[in-house]
């Protein structure tokens, strides 16, 4: 009969981060509603919008397909078989989280003449985006429960039954969660699509702001890709089974039996290093044969070396914000579900879903008429960060505190420890290292975001991902490269953390 | 070494009332069970013990200070009361002895403490292992010198050996009291199972829907049960209706002395299944032997009076057992308890107890049949009701009475 506790200072903290995630919604529905119904009726029924919501949502389905195949798959064969060399797959499989998509865009665009459109752009984002599936299902395989495979083993299921009836559903929700952001992301992705010239919303948006000054179009666009973003919401609550939450009371931690592969493990082997040459190979070589050019440049070293800095601190700032927002939602989320919960947490994921250009336009305007202070520092645009990548941040929380179960709380406040010095001695060292994970994600996600730094960066400070768009987009491949290969290498620390966090690299016989 | 009072203790979670006024007082030094079936409070009195939740009414005392009740709640960090959870809780990133060192301040760290509470509970030397290298049991050892290590005033043990198998858990039980007892601790045992409850505890508390039934050393509650709902939780019981003249209780048993003060008139009386006694060839009253439950160390032999009410004898040594079928005299050792009918109308109510229990229609089914044994006048009722209705009636184990209080 355990009830937790109402907790009104958590819920009003959620709530207000919650509320300045939701900022660019609120002035994206402002802007519309000003718009007119006749007006928005106009822009709305038209073949091209539906083309483009058609042309979205299926490149989408195809990317979150793709990625949960290729991101289960692999997490699997690293820590659930016998795979040669899986610690090193292992970090193979996260690493294209260090490469923007934009960056792998460009990457295959100058090896590959006149490679554009849809199937180009699925290919790219699913090679830079199934590390979101994988991460989590990773992390989900080791900590499941052995024992339950090992009874599904003996009710006569054979190992592949298992495999389908058992393991799987152990790591469903962190699949879902996974594939939930690899859509969420593909559908507010833009340097790749833009790249790549796959017409989706983003695209269509930027062109309709940056070209045609098309404030009102660019809006409606937004709408309906925040529309779409619902209807995904909706479909992921639908089917998430109530109370699914896999939860193990007691024991302690033991690591599961591997799959001995035979000679299976000469396909496995192949399959991971061959998505490996696509996802890391091609950016590798593509940059390495421009960056001799481009460092050689006179004054390149000063000017990269300045937008590092640029980068690091926005990103930094951004980071620490988020996470300052997203742990009193993430406690609430593991703590005290409910619908309220539940509608915070769906909220927050809404604003992730907008496009970059749409936060950053509202921002200004935010920054402009609200809080002016704010406008063209570096804190405006830790706030965009902040409202793109909360859902990160939050997911991370939330999977932190479950591993410090508030039993364990009980107990260590029952020997005479105070809340605080429980907080230091039990939940922190057990949460820590996801919310580190978090942060990580986040710190990383905004080096490489590109739309809402473009539009939100103080005057004159140029950031790594700002100096290459705009070297890309003259042409200058050559000038661009360094940038690029010194944000796929800051990148590849966070990511490199996230790994070694994540338990992938641990020694077998450690729990 | 405290003493804990709980007075008149209410807790509420929404419309169901956990925790109806709770009276109880914990002596110091001392292991005292509090034994329920699941749902009747236990964990929610644990909880408030600790101190996690707080009281809608009532106070709780240790030592005469007050720490819960009327607009006081002392956090559970400085009651001095340490919990061993059910599955043990162990801290998974700390060792065996820093997990046990946790409740203990710097310099006690330094001591030997940690290494003579571990050897308390039998695990000297294991200080360097982890939680998850340690099998169950010995996880819940760790548990419980983790509680013992800061000396607490009180020691809460929430069904600590529930999830262990009955081997391991009796040697586990009986060592953790040991333990307690050496350390001088006060303990709290919430249980729902009665063997452990009477063979572990030093005081009993049996608890139901909330309330206190019944306190006292485990020989007072087993032998002196304050009512037939506990007589048959805490133990095999034969409940036979009866009447009570001069000190005796007239039964389909024959004439049974009754212990105590009983009033005269219909009552229930209470038999337990090893003060019946039977011999072969026929006595005063006579029955039939139905089956014959061996256990090892006794037998349960299942008895079919001449009247057909059923009881059950248990005999230690298994030894020459009877034949099922065999006639044999039955006779009843020591004194019975009575328990008087409350409503001492001719045809009892369905449901004569404010607590619904699966007994309660047994017994109305069984004391109707004994009048139509009697006067012939209910001779029409339903010859397999009556029978499943007596058999049940006939021994009440403590395992099956869980049943309607979940």
């Amino acid at each position: 009969m355990r009830r937790l506790a109402p907790r009104p200072a958590l819920l009003a903290a959620s709530t207000a981060a919650v509320a300045v995630a939701l900022l660019p919604l609120v002035y994206l529905a402002v802007r519309t509603a000003e718009a007119g119904l006749d007006r928005l009726a106009d822009e709305l029924w038209t073949e091209r919008v539906a083309l483009l919501a058609l042309r979205s949502l299926g490149l989408a389905a195809v990317v979150t397909v793709a990625c949960v195949v290729l991101g289960v798959g692999a997490a699997f064969l690293v820590t659930r078989t016998d795979l040669p060399g899986r610690r090193t797959f292992a970090v193979l499989a996260a690493l294209p989280l260090a490469v923007p998509t934009y960056i792998a865009a460009f990457a295959w665009v100058s090896t590959v003449d006149g490679l554009e459109g849809f199937w180009p752009a699925a290919l790219v984002l699913t090679l830079c985006s199934y590390p979101y599936v994988f991460l989590p299902v990773a992390a989900a395989l080791r900590g499941a429960d052995p024992a339950q495979e090992e009874v599904s083993r003996s009710l006569g299921r054979s190992g592949w039954r298992t495999f389908t009836a058992v393991t799987l559903r152990q790591i469903r929700p962190a699949t879902a969660a996974g594939a939930l952001l690899v859509a969420l992301y593909v559908l507010s992705d833009f340097g790749a699509v833009s790249i790549l010239r796959a017409d989706t919303f983003t695209r269509a948006i930027f062109i309709a702001f940056d070209l045609g000054f098309d404030r009102t179009g660019a809006l409606v666009l937004s709408s309906v890709l925040v529309a779409l973003t619902v209807l995904l919401l909706a479909a992921e609550t639908a089917t998430r089974r109530r109370g699914a939450r896999y939860a193990r009371l007691c024991g302690a931690r033991r690591p599961p039996a591997r799959l001995r592969l035979g000679a299976a493990r000469w396909p496995a082997l192949g399959a991971l290093l061959g998505v490996a040459a696509l996802a890391l190979g091609v950016p590798a070589v593509s940059l390495a044969q421009r960056l001799v050019t481009g460092v050689s440049r006179p004054g390149a070293l000063t000017e990269v070396a300045a937008a590092a800095g640029n980068s690091l601190t926005a990103s930094l700032a951004g980071a620490a914000l988020t996470m300052l927002l997203a742990l009193p939602l993430g406690l609430l989320v593991a703590r005290a579900p409910g619908v309220l919960t539940t509608v915070l947490d769906r909220l927050a994921y809404l604003a992730h879903a907008l496009p970059g250009v749409v936060i950053g336009l509202s921002l200004i305007f935010f920054g402009i008429t609200v809080a002016y202070p704010l406008y063209q520092t570096r804190w405006l645009l830790a706030l965009a960060y902040a409202t793109l990548f909360l859902p990160l941040a939050v997911g991370a929380v939330a999977g932190a505190a479950a591993q410090s179960p508030p039993g364990l709380e009980e107990v260590a406040r029952s020997l005479g420890r105070g809340p605080l010095t429980v907080l230091r001695t039990v939940t922190l060292p057990l949460t820590l290292p996801g919310i580190g994970a978090g942060a990580a994600l986040v710190f990383l996600t905004g080096m490489k975001e590109l739309p809402a730094t473009l539009l939100l960066r103080p005057t004159g400070t140029d950031t790594l991902a700002t100096e290459l768009w705009t070297a890309t987009s003259v042409g200058a491949y050559a000038a661009a490269a360094p940038y690029a290969a010194l944000l796929v290498a800051i990148s590849a620390l966070p990511t490199w953390l996230l790994v070694a966090r994540s338990g992938l690299l641990d020694k077998e016989d450690r729990g | 070494m405290s003493e804990v009072v709980l007075t008149g203790v209410v807790k509420r979670y929404g419309a169901v009332t956990a925790l109806a006024g709770v009276d109880l007082t914990v002596p110091s030094g001392l292991l005292t069970a509090v034994l329920g079936p699941s749902g009747c409070g236990k964990t929610t009195l644990l909880r408030c013990l600790a101190g996690f939740e707080r009281l809608d009414g009532g106070e709780i005392r240790i030592d005469g200070a007050p720490v819960a009740g009327a607009g006081r709640h002392v956090p559970t960090h400085r009651r001095r009361i340490a919990v061993v959870p059910q599955e043990g809780a162990l801290f998974p990133h700390l060792s065996v002895a820093d997990n046990v060192a946790y409740g203990l301040d710097r310099a006690a760290r330094r001591g030997d403490r940690v290494e003579e509470v571990l050897t308390l509970v039998g695990l000297a030397g294991y200080g360097d292992r982890m939680p998850h290298q340690l099998s169950g049991g010995q996880q819940q050892r760790v548990a419980v010198a983790r509680a013992l290590a800061p000396r607490p005033s009180v020691v809460l043990l929430d069904e600590p050996f529930s999830a262990l198998d009955a081997g391991l858990r009796a040697g586990l039980r009986h060592d953790v009291r040991e333990a307690l007892r050496a350390d001088g601790a006060t303990g709290v045992l919430v249980t729902h199972d009665q063997g452990e409850a009477l063979s572990v505890a030093d005081r009993v508390v049996v608890l139901r829907a909330g309330r206190v039934v019944q306190a006292g050393t485990p020989t007072t509650v087993y032998r002196e049960p304050a009512d037939e709902w506990v007589a048959g939780f805490v133990g095999d019981a034969v409940l036979l209706p009866a009447v009570v003249e001069d000190g005796s209780a007239r039964t389909s048993l024959g004439l049974v002395p009754v212990a105590g003060a009983a009033p005269a008139g219909p009552a229930t009386v209470l038999v337990r299944p090893e003060q019946v006694r039977f011999t072969t060839g026929s006595g005063p009253v006579t029955a039939t032997v139905l089956r014959h439950d061996f256990h090892g160390h006794d037998a349960l032999v299942g008895l079919r009076l001449a009247d057909g009410t059923r009881v059950t004898a248990r005999i230690l040594d298994g030894g020459p057992s009877v034949p099922v079928g065999t006639e044999v005299g039955v006779t009843v050792d020591g004194t019975a308890r009575a328990f008087p009918t409350p409503n001492p109308s001719p045809r009892p109510r369905p449901h004569p107890h404010p607590h619904p229990h699966p007994r309660d229609l047994a017994l109305s089914a069984r004391t109707k049949g004994a009048d139509a044994g009697e006067s012939g006048a209910e001779s029409a009722r339903s010859a397999g009701g009556w029978d499943a209705a007596a058999g049940r009636a006939g021994v009440r184990s403590a395992g099956a009475s869980s049943a309607g209080f979940s």
